[in-house]
This record gives structure tokens, sequence and C-alpha cells, in this order.
């Protein structure tokens, strides 16, 4: 769907006939590759952001994420594919692309020795209609560290301001990557607080999160990528509902015994899959019904082992997540 | 839709209201930066004060009053300091902190971001002429000051700037910033020592032919010529044209921006 709009719009600027009247899509990027020397950093990537959506895109450190986000922002030239940010070419138009979008960096983007207010200011001073300097120095709880020079703020407060300066410029569409990576809970929420508020006043939001929690949480959409590749797009509820499988995890009093998984597996029969997730958990997706449960109950009992919990519920993006690499995102 | 707190209403400050905040900003944080301010005033002043008092005691024979001689050398030390060992510094730690990328990010373009350096450079260049020239004619410094001096003399410091700013750029786009520190603070000590900044390229010697080449001595030169003999620099603006050519070519082809 979203690659046949994209093919309207470039078929008629080629006849000169005028675009269609439909705004493009926030973010459209098709076939990207991005390769360091011979490390492929991104390979044939394909997504579309709609227009007021929340997006995460969800990935393992060195998924690529980053690359993604740095081409969208016109820092990086597509070395095959095209990319394009609210219609426009992020390299050739970066110009008139610059002023709509608002930017945060994963780390750094500002002088040592401004103070974090100061800094905010300066930004502020670059736009037209900028945000009210005190309203986000409220809202993200830098009130405290206004006059601190920014190299003696903590992890959580650079990340704060990197954010605010982000945001301060009334963006149309904002790009943040890994927005509370080292944050303390606190921080954490007023970050995501704040960024459900961004949504409800209509900004089109692109976030990197290799945070399960914060995607399932803020996101529209998600897609996630692994080893440069999309693997998987959806929104969260359609990810994690899958076709009506839900999971079962199961917590015992001591370690399994070894082939355990494959075990399990054979004595609940077809329709259900096991995945260790450490030597006192498994987690099992399948129908999550009386049988399932009598039978992993029976199961625990021919093992040996007594069941500390049976917890059953939707799967989660992390279980998604698990399935779809054999691999763990966090940890 | 009803208008909230963060609905979109993007767009650019108009372009000289983000040239001015960037000089702005960056001439505000050059002056709190306390290594910086010992370069560009402590420096020049300690120098003319000594190198005043020096003259007399040791009795070097100098062609002019030792205030009229030393004073167009200190400023143009105080021009180097700014345009190349100051900006080269700044703009390393821009590049190594993100805030080069960061201010990629934001409307402010690139042509604006170099305006606003230029702008910033001029400020700080204006408040060392102020100290200097201030602290000399305390100490009775009588330029020459004709229509033709005071042209050759702005020419100069434009040229100067220009050439070490370029210079200056080069070395912050190419090396780490450690290595910019480094190379703009070596640079800076060899050429006020030995550069023909201060003293007239006559007093090197034989070196002294080198010396009239390179853009310290042509920067000396200028201003020497200017406030002393009241006449118009070209063989020295010339040069100091030839190093800007050089210095930006060389930025043009090597400079990174992260």
């Amino acid at each position: 769907m979203h690659t046949r709009r994209l093919g309207e719009g470039a078929a008629s600027r080629l006849d000169g006939v005028p675009a269609p009247v439909t705004d493009p899509p926030a973010v459209a990027v098709e076939g990207l590759r991005m390769a360091y020397g011979t490390k492929v950093a991104v390979d044939s990537l394909s997504l579309t952001v709609e227009r007021g959506s929340v997006t995460a895109v969800l990935g393992p450190n060195g998924a690529g994420k980053t690359t993604t986000l740095e081409t969208c922002e016109g820092f990086r030239r597509p070395q095959q594919g095209t990319v394009r940010v609210l219609g426009l070419d992020p390299v050739r138009d970066r110009r008139r692309l610059l002023p709509r979008i608002g930017v945060m960096l994963q780390s750094g983007g500002a002088w040592s020795g401004v103070r974090a207010e100061e800094m905010l200011r300066h930004i502020a001073s670059l736009h037209a209609h900028p945000l009210p300097v005190p309203l986000l120095v409220d809202r993200l709880g830098l009130a405290d560290c206004g006059r601190t020079p920014y190299r003696r703020l903590s992890g959580g407060q650079q990340q704060r301001l990197s954010l605010a300066m982000a945001v301060v410029g009334r963006p149309e569409l904002l790009f943040v990557d890994e927005p509370t990576a080292g944050m303390d809970p606190q921080a954490r929420r007023d970050t995501w607080g704040l960024l459900e508020e961004l949504r409800g006043d209509g900004v089109t939001t692109v976030l990197t999160t290799h945070y399960l929690e914060e995607a399932e949480r803020l996101a529209d959409r998600v897609h996630i990528i692994d080893e440069g590749r999309l693997i998987a797009s959806g929104s969260p509820g359609e990810l994690t509902r899958g076709s009506g499988v839900s999971t079962i995890r199961l917590v015992v009093n001591r370690p399994f015994p070894e082939g355990a998984p494959a075990s399990l597996r054979a004595s609940l029969g077809d329709g259900t899959e096991v995945h260790p997730v450490d030597e006192h958990s498994l987690l099992i997706t399948g129908p999550a019904d009386a049988t399932t449960l009598g039978k992993v109950a029976a199961w625990c009992e021919e093992q040996g082992v007594l069941p500390e919990s049976l917890s059953l519920g939707q799967r989660t993006l992390e279980d998604v997540f698990l399935q779809l690499t054999r691999r763990e995102l966090l940890r | 839709m009803s208008i909230g707190t963060f609905t979109p209403q993007p767009g650019a400050a108009p372009f000289f209201r983000q040239v001015l905040a960037q000089t702005r900003m960056e001439t505000t944080l050059l002056l709190r930066n306390g290594e910086q301010l010992l370069l560009a005033l402590v420096i020049p002043v300690l120098v003319l004060l000594a190198g005043v008092l020096a003259v007399d005691r040791l009795d070097v024979s100098l062609s002019h009053r030792p205030v009229d001689e030393l004073t167009p050398g200190v400023l143009a030390l105080a021009v180097m300091s700014t345009s190349f060992t100051s900006l080269a510094i700044a703009t390393g730690f821009e590049r190594r902190y993100g805030v080069l990328k960061r201010l990629g990010a934001s409307p402010l373009p690139r042509h604006g971001l170099l305006l606003g350096k230029i702008g910033s450079l001029v400020a700080v260049e204006l408040l060392q002429l102020l100290v200097v020239a201030g602290l000399a004619l305390l100490m009775d410094w009588s330029p020459a000051l004709t229509p033709r001096s005071v042209a050759g003399a702005l020419v100069i410091a434009v040229l100067g700037t220009s050439a070490f700013a370029a210079l200056g750029l080069f070395v912050a786009g190419a090396l780490r910033a450690e290595a910019t520190l480094a190379v703009a603070n070596l640079v800076y000590v060899l050429l006020a020592a030995g550069g023909g900044a201060v003293l007239p390229a006559s007093s090197y010697g034989g070196f002294g032919e080198v010396v009239r080449w390179l853009p310290s001595g042509a920067l000396g030169a200028g201003f020497r010529e200017s406030f002393l003999l009241g006449t118009f620099p070209l063989g020295p603006s010339l040069v100091l044209l030839a190093w800007t050519a050089l210095g930006t070519l060389l930025t043009v082809r090597t400079f990174r921006w992260e």
C-alpha cells in the first residue's frame, strides 16, 4: 500500500502533473542499503512512517537503527535505495527539510562549557516559532540544572536537554535516537509523558529503542530490525497477538534437567513452542487452555521440579523478538 | 484539530537572526573560557609591556621608538591568537562533542555557521584592539594615522584573519581535538617567537628572507608598514591573500564535520 502511494508521487513528478493532494508519508524508505567497509549495517530495508503516528524502530545494539535514522536526517547519503522524508530528499533538499524536523542525537551535541538553558535558548533562537524555553525546562525537569555547564550534567540530564533541543522548534516530525537510554525511572517517565503529549498534538515521531517496554508503551507501529534487516512490522497489538497465540511463563524451584524444552514440547504436542529463558524458567507459546496447563503440571511432576509460578499472558514484544531472532534483545 | 502546546509550527528564524545568535553564542563561550582569555588578552598585554621594557633595558637597536615598533606586532599576535589558535581549538572540540553535528541538524545553514564564527572573531578582535591599543596609547604610542595607513591596517587585519582562520579550520577539520589543541598552541608559540609577528623580519638575519613569506611575518610587517610608515602594505597583503587561498583550499578538501 505504502509502496503504491510512493510510486504515484514519483510518477506524477516525472510527468509534470501536480502532486496528489494527499500528503506523502512522513518517512518512506525503499530498499536502503548502507555498508561501512565490508560490514553491512542496513540491508534492503523498506519501511513507511505514517503522519501523526509514533513509530518505534526496535532492535539490539548494532542492528542498524542509528544508521537508518541518520540517513533520514540527511547526515548520510543512501548507498542504495531511496529515502524520502516529508516527500523531500534529505540530502538534496536538506535546507528545506531541516527547519521542519527535530533531531535528538544519541549523545553529545552541546559545547562543554555551555549552560543547559543557554544551549536550549540558542537552538530556540534558530527557529521561527520556538516553544517557550521555560515550559520545556519545567516539563523535562531541567530547572535544577538550568545554569549547570553541559559537561557537569548527568547522563540523564544531557539526554533530556537533547530531547528539549529536538522539540523546541515545534517540528512536525521528530527523530529521537534511544531517548531514554541510561535514564533513571523518573526521567524516563517525564520523557515518555512528553512524547505522548507530542503525539496528542499531532507530531509524528520516529524513535529507535532497544527497550521493549518503551516501544510497547509509546508506539503505534513497531518495526523490528535485526542485523540491518526488517524482520517484522505491525502495531504492538498485531505483533503480540499473533494468531490467537498466547504465552505461559513457567518458573520452577530448581534448574531444569538437560533437554527440558524438547521434552516438554514433546509432551504438549503440536501447536506449541517452548523457548528456554533461563535455567529456572521457560516460555511456552500456544493455546493457554486447561489441557495445556494440566500437561505442564504433569510434566513438572515427572521431571521432579516444582512450579513456583505459572503465568498466562499475551505475548510481549520480547517474546516476539525471541521467537523471530532466537536470541534475546537485552542482557 | 485544536491548537495544543506542541502543535507543529516549524520554520527557520530569519537568516541574519540566526547568524547573530550564533555570533553571540560563540563570543560568549570564547570569553568564558579562561585559557582563551589568556591567549587573547593577557599574553598580548604582557608581550607589549615586557617588550617595551626589555628593549629599553637591553639596548636592542630598532629604527623606531620601542612602543611604536612593538605595538603593530602585538596587534598581529592578537589576530593570530584569535583567528588561528582559539578558532582551531574551539572548532576541534565542536567536532568532538557533536556540536557541529547538532547544528547541522538545525535550521542554521553551514554558511551561517561560518558567518557566526567570523562574527565572533571580529567581536573578540575588536576587544583586543581596544585593550592593546588603549595600553599602547597610555605608553605614548603614536601611530601614523593617514587614510592610506588606516585602510592598509584594515585590509591586513581582514586578510590576516581570513588566512589564519582558514589554516585554523584546516587543522581543526583534519586532526582529532587533542591533536588540534597541541598543534594550534605549538604553531602559535613558534610563529610568535620566530615567525616575524612581533619583531621585523630584518631582526632575524638570514632567516628573515623566509620569515617575510610566512603568514605571521606578513601580518606583522603589514601592521608595521601601516602604522610606522603610513603607506599601504601591498606586499604583505598579497602574501596573506595567497595564504588565505591555500588555507581555504586545504580546508575545503579535508574538513570532516564529525
